[in-house]
């Protein structure tokens, strides 16, 4: 019995992946015709043969391994600091009960405000250059990390802490034995959408006022009205977005066995 | 009033005093920290020089707007996707991978194919919700219980009966906490993209009053975003909670 469903789940994977492949084509076929139709003024759709030329220029071009190295390393320091920032407060938060109580809703409630205007006071703080834009994505990134954490924290069961507390454990040992096995999987999903967050923040300060980076890239093919380019970095930066997310969901889980 | 609600409140009162202390003092220098009763009396000013209730609708408007076509068109290709499974398998996996791109940084293609100004903010912000919007209508559509389709069956309901009659209350939680995301996104991408542009409501003016360097009316129209994005929230939230007891 066994063998057959296999094989049928074999074949509707197969098939799945014949769609895919077909609307990838209908889509770039689509794309060449909405080019040529002449429906937008000359340039602003570029013909998906240029695109893909263009793809194959820049990937090529030194500049996109250089500005690909700025902003991978400015969205490493955000992310550090500002996922490490998410952590201790969540932790902090949801050990000490008034301190979570307190401060939470004005963790929950900044959340959803758009960062980026923040990025004209973090400007007169750090000036142009590397420190805005981290700055701007550890803020991006506190946010998801501290809601995660404060939430796993307070999802720990209570059956679990009076456990511990009978066998006299210390609190060093409550947070190695129990608080951490119990937090891995909302930090690892506090870390992921930190990694979102992040990204987001370093590529729209890049491209706001900056000198270096991708969005810096980007920003520049537009100012030169270079479209070919700047839809070609375009599929570029989501697919270094896209695969950053796949290898954040396919590695961690693994390594620390979520 | 609860302690940590008075704990709260008391820590960003003592942060305000010992800030406006601080830079009264000369301690942090006066052209990067401004003093609180500085970004106070900047209001006034915001509201007679700059427009800022004006500003504030407009930003309202935009993100009504386009959450308003996102809702609409959103629920429909989430029934579409719900009912043809080939529409599904070929725009499903788009879909999805869209819900996890950094979608406001496609502005750049925006702004060549509609221009600087509202059009460009409207048509971003409702890309970003759309997204959210038909993901939560496919699923709360195929969360539907099949007894409900079934009973449905049973009495011969035609297929728009069954949409309007069984699936659509059905799956009414997650269409609403669709619409939530929606509000949620287009407020997050109309302030973002106004503020990037330097165009439009209320981001636009922030980025106005930093290139003309008036340091407390910047600082105090961003704390207007920051209140507004919260009431904004907050709203939604309750009302969610209202439509949708359970």
């Amino acid at each position: 019995m066994v063998q057959p469903r296999i094989s049928s789940r074999l074949r509707a994977r197969a098939r799945r992946q014949w769609i895919a492949a077909a609307a990838f084509v209908g889509y770039l076929v689509l794309w060449q015709l909405i080019a040529r139709a002449g429906i937008f003024y000359e340039g602003v759709i570029p013909s998906s043969i240029a695109i893909l030329r263009a793809l194959y220029e820049i990937a090529f071009d030194r500049a996109l391994y250089l500005n690909t190295a700025v902003t991978a390393f400015e969205v490493a320091v955000a992310i550090s600091i500002g996922c490490g920032c998410g952590l201790a407060l969540g932790l902090l938060g949801g050990a000490v009960r008034i301190i979570g109580s307190a401060y939470e809703p004005y963790v929950h409630y900044l959340a959803p405000t758009p960062k980026i205007v923040f990025l004209p006071v973090l400007l007169l703080f750090f000036g142009v250059g590397f420190g805005t834009k981290i700055a701007l994505g550890a803020l991006s990134a506190f946010f998801p990390m501290a809601i995660a954490t404060l939430a796993g924290v307070r999802s720990v069961d209570p059956v679990l802490l009076r456990v511990g507390r009978s066998f006299n454990l210390s609190r060093l040992q409550l947070a190695l034995k129990i608080y951490l096995p119990a937090l891995r999987a909302p930090v690892l999903t506090g870390l992921k959408l930190g990694f979102g967050f992040a990204l987001i923040g370093v590529l729209l300060a890049e491209i706001k006022l900056s000198n270096a980076g991708l969005g810096f890239m980007a920003i520049q093919y537009y100012n030169h009205f270079e479209m070919a380019e700047l839809y070609a970095l375009m599929v570029i930066i989501f697919l270094l977005a896209g695969g950053a997310n796949a290898l954040v969901d396919q590695l961690m889980p693994r390594r620390w066995g979520g | 009033m609860r302690g940590p609600t008075i704990l709260g409140l008391a820590t960003v009162a003592a942060a305000a005093v010992l800030l406006e202390l601080l830079v009264a003092s000369g301690v942090l220098p006066a052209y990067i920290f401004v003093r609180p009763s500085a970004i106070l009396f900047s209001i006034v000013g915001l509201f007679r020089e700059e427009a800022l209730l004006e500003r504030l609708l407009v930003t309202l408007g935009a993100t009504l707007l386009s959450a308003a076509m996102a809702v609409v068109s959103g629920v429909s290709l989430g029934w579409a996707l719900h009912r043809c499974r080939l529409l599904d398998e070929i725009f499903g996996t788009w879909i999805a991978a869209l819900a996890a791109a950094p979608l406001i940084l496609l502005y750049p293609l925006f702004l060549v194919v509609f221009g600087r100004g509202e059009p460009t903010i409207i048509a971003m912000a409702y890309v970003a919700s759309l997204v959210a919007m038909t993901l939560k209508t496919r699923d709360g559509l195929a969360g539907v219980r099949s007894v409900l389709r079934a009973v449905g069956s049973s009495f011969r309901v035609t297929s728009a009966q069954l949409f309007w009659k069984i699936e659509l209350p059905a799956a009414a939680p997650a269409i609403f906490t669709g619409i939530r995301l929606a509000l949620i996104f287009a407020l997050i991408n109309v302030i973002g993209i106004e503020f990037m542009i330097n165009d439009g409501g209320i981001g636009g003016l922030i980025a106005d009053l930093a290139d003309r360097y008036e340091v407390p009316s910047m600082y105090a129209a961003i704390l207007f975003v920051v209140l507004a994005s919260v009431a904004f929230f907050w709203a939604t939230e309750r009302a969610e909670r209202w439509f949708n007891p359970a």
